[in-house]
């Protein structure tokens, strides 16, 4: 039987872990740009095992460009392993620095509020701004920028999503797909 | 051990069994040829014209041997010079190792004299690249980068190295390691253990599940890819198909992994394919493809490609299943071990109404009039006066459409041409490469008049190494297969196509030292034909031609495959 390709345009979030060879952020990377999408964001930290790292990406498409760069993916070589994590199956945060106008006492007073409502953290006060940090899902962070923004926002830094799968299952469990595509990687 | 970190680089190509490399030196190279004057009984460097030439040599030597290509060159222009050549061989999976040396490590990144990010530029067109900063991993990244190359799906790998980690002063430990024993050594090992890497096999039940489908089909279709020649896997392919009695179509990297002149052959497939493959694809029940990746030239329609049959794909990469074309089922791995597996399972099976209904479509298609020498001409001389097991060389356009459906080839390595890639100019290079690695059988390279005006100062390699390469130049005054578009599409415009100019193809070889014919009969291609095979050394034959010949039959891009432009 033939694949069927969900069509609609949607964010995708691809959990990808590679070898930490020089280069493979942007070999990853130039996977999208060649194909001329953008990506939303895209985040790369350690994990449990060393010499190897773990980049998220949320891109925007649909299920054929986005299973056709998961396979361009797959076949470059320091990469060990791809999944596809949706919203249902996946646990996903970003965390954000919002620097936030706040010269007199109302506005502070109200940004300590908003803050506390989001469960955000403010960690830096100065006589004319507070800098706040939140983490959680991205409609959060982005429904408290869009408050913040009375007040005028100086500045943000994000960290773009990092998501992990729900329950048991990992990115380093084996499966069949795996193989087929270790089979092209196959220096023995 | 302590040797000369350039030294183990030469040692490091030994290992590989590499006794021919093709380059060009230069500044930040120096130290590497400097060694490798020390190696000149071992290794034999092939200087080139130009980089370019070099890497389409490696390409055409990989090609043509099944072995890895090796190709210097200094940093660069030198470098960039070689990126057309590493791109043709990338996209046509060609196994060649480039080596390129960078400027030292405290100009890098200044914009110093030759300086180029090499790495950078080729990651697209490689499989992978290493920047080489530190001496003591040679060994290492040499071994890796040779089984990279190698191994899975073949391809081109550069590593650069900063010319300082070549100085004549570094010192490394080394050991020589025959490259049959290094796969469990070092950064390979490293490799393999991170993916968790087993001996390959295909799956079982994959096989199972293809050869349920074989017994369930009618009207099967084989088509021979370019994977069954660089697995070298032409007789269980054959197997195969007679097991079967299937048609074969066989596309333009497929050519030679099916013998061109055996019963079962339906021709070419795709763009300019016979009608008796094009019409077997719309038309059958199963396609099994090996080794294809269905290319726009052969899917022109991926919608509507093989739309009555079950498809299924076997490919050792896994990213081109469900690329181009959706298939119902698919095998990954090598396509040697795939169909041996699979001819265990089949029995004989016997299709005689659908070969009668397919195979007759395979006539040739309808030759133009003409009073004027024609291609096809050139080309039968060329067969019936050349050993069966010539190996031809081609450029890319009319005369590589005309090489590729007029000569029978039947062996995997016997045709060169750059069917992926399209890379006008590849031709000369890749017979160069070719006649290297195969010094006993006679190359042909045929090209045309705008091809070979391209990379034609690969002549003086030709004439120095005296290789008696044979290039005949399908001289129409034109970029032939350009104008044929532009014929067919865009209203007879010839924007830019008509080479109405020098330089004298014949003068040409002769001020390069070779022997050049002007032919404009067939008796006269015959006759020039002859006394090149039996020169001894290089010629060039400028077979004078229509500038209105086509190459027929057609497809145009995009359209359905049995829709043919021209008959």
């Amino acid at each position: 039987m033939k694949k069927e390709f969900d069509m609609t345009r949607k964010a995708y979030t691809l959990s990808i872990l590679v070898r930490d060879v020089p280069g493979v952020l942007s070999q990853v990377a130039r996977l999208f740009s060649r194909k001329g999408y953008n990506i939303e964001s895209i985040v790369s930290g350690e994990t449990d095992r060393p010499g190897v790292t773990r980049i998220t990406i949320v891109v925007h498409g649909d299920e054929v460009m986005i299973s056709q760069l998961a396979a361009q993916c797959r076949k470059l070589i320091p990469v060990l392993a791809v999944k596809l994590l949706d919203e249902k199956s996946s646990i996903q945060r970003e965390f954000a620095l919002i620097k936030v106008q706040a010269a007199d006492r109302n506005a502070r007073d109200e940004v300590i509020q908003m803050a506390n409502i989001f469960r955000a953290k403010i960690i830096d006060v100065s006589h004319e701004t507070l800098t706040v940090a939140i983490f959680g899902e991205r409609e959060k962070t982005d429904a408290l920028t869009r408050l913040l923004e009375d007040y005028g926002v100086l500045e943000i830094a994000k960290t773009g999503t990092i998501a992990i799968e729900r329950g048991r299952s990992t990115i380093y469990d084996d499966n069949k797909i795996k193989e087929e595509y270790n089979y092209g990687k196959n220096v023995l | 051990m302590k040797i000369r970190a350039t030294q183990a680089i030469m040692e490091c190509l030994l290992e590989q069994e590499v006794d021919t490399v093709f380059g060009y030196p230069g500044g930040s190279i120096l130290n590497v040829y400097d060694e490798l004057y020390n190696y000149r009984d071992k290794i034999t460097h092939i200087l080139t014209a130009h980089e370019q030439g070099a890497a389409h040599a490696a390409d055409g030597y990989a090609r043509s041997t099944g072995k890895v290509g090796v190709c210097f060159a200094t940093s660069g222009p030198g470098a960039t010079n070689l990126t057309t050549g590493i791109a043709t061989a990338y996209m046509d999976s060609s196994p060649v190792v480039f080596l390129t040396c960078n400027v030292a490590e405290p100009y890098l990144g200044k914009d110093s004299f030759q300086e180029v990010d090499i790495t950078g530029i080729a990651m697209p067109i490689t499989k992978a690249t290493y920047l080489v900063r530190d001496a003591q991993t040679i060994p290492d990244v040499m071994r890796e980068a040779f089984a990279v190359a190698a191994t899975g799906r073949p391809g081109p790998v550069l590593i650069d190295f900063l010319k300082n980690v070549t100085a004549p002063s570094v010192e490394i430990d080394y050991e020589f390691v025959p490259w049959t024993q290094n796969r469990r050594l070092g950064s390979i090992k490293a490799l393999a253990d991170a993916h968790e890497l087993k001996a390959p096999e295909p799956n079982s039940d994959d096989i199972d599940i293809l050869a349920d489908m074989i017994a369930q089909s009618e009207k099967p279709l084989l088509i021979c890819g370019g994977g069954v020649v660089r697995a070298r896997a032409d007789k269980e392919f054959r197997e195969l198909a007679e097991k079967l009695d299937a048609p074969v179509a066989i596309t333009v990297m497929g050519g030679g992994g099916f013998p061109g002149g055996h019963p079962l052959t339906a021709g070419m497939i795709g763009m300019h394919g016979s009608q008796a493959s094009n019409v077997a694809c719309n038309e059958c029940d199963l396609l099994i493809a090996v080794g294809c990746r269905f290319s726009d030239r052969v899917a022109l329609q991926p919608e509507t490609f093989a739309s009555q049959a079950k498809i299924v794909q076997i490919d050792i990469d896994r990213s081109e299943i469900d690329k181009n074309v959706l298939t119902d089922h698919h095998i990954v791995g090598n396509a040697k071990r795939v169909l041996e597996l699979l001819n265990q399972r089949l029995g004989q099976y016997s299709h005689p109404e659908w070969k009668e209904h397919i195979l007759p479509l395979r006539q040739p298609s309808i030759p133009r009039v003409s009073e004027q020498l024609t291609p096809k001409q050139v080309l039968e001389t060329i067969r019936r006066l050349a050993p069966q097991d010539t190996i031809v060389a081609t450029d890319v356009g009319q005369h590589q459409m005309w090489s590729i459906q007029h000569f029978h080839f039947d062996y995997p390595g016997q045709l060169l041409t750059s069917g992926g890639f399209g890379t006008m100019g590849f031709g000369l290079g890749a017979a160069i490469g070719a006649k290297m690695g195969n010094p006993d059988k006679v190359v042909v390279h045929t090209t045309g008049d705008g091809c070979f005006r391209m990379n034609c100062n690969e002549l003086a390699t030709v004439e120095h190494y005296k290789l008696p390469i044979i290039t005949v130049v399908f001289n129409n005054g034109t970029l032939g297969m350009v104008r044929q578009w532009q014929h067919l599409i865009y209203h007879e415009r010839y924007s830019e196509t008509t080479l109405d100019r020098g330089p004298d193809f014949v003068k040409l070889a002769e001020a390069y030292g070779l022997k050049g014919f002007r032919v404009t009969t067939q008796a006269e291609m015959e006759k020039a034909f002859r006394e090149a095979l039996s020169a001894g050394c290089g010629c060039v034959i400028d077979c004078m031609l229509d500038m209105d010949e086509m190459v027929r039959p057609m497809v145009a891009g995009g359209a359905h495959i049995t829709d043919f432009l021209l008959h």
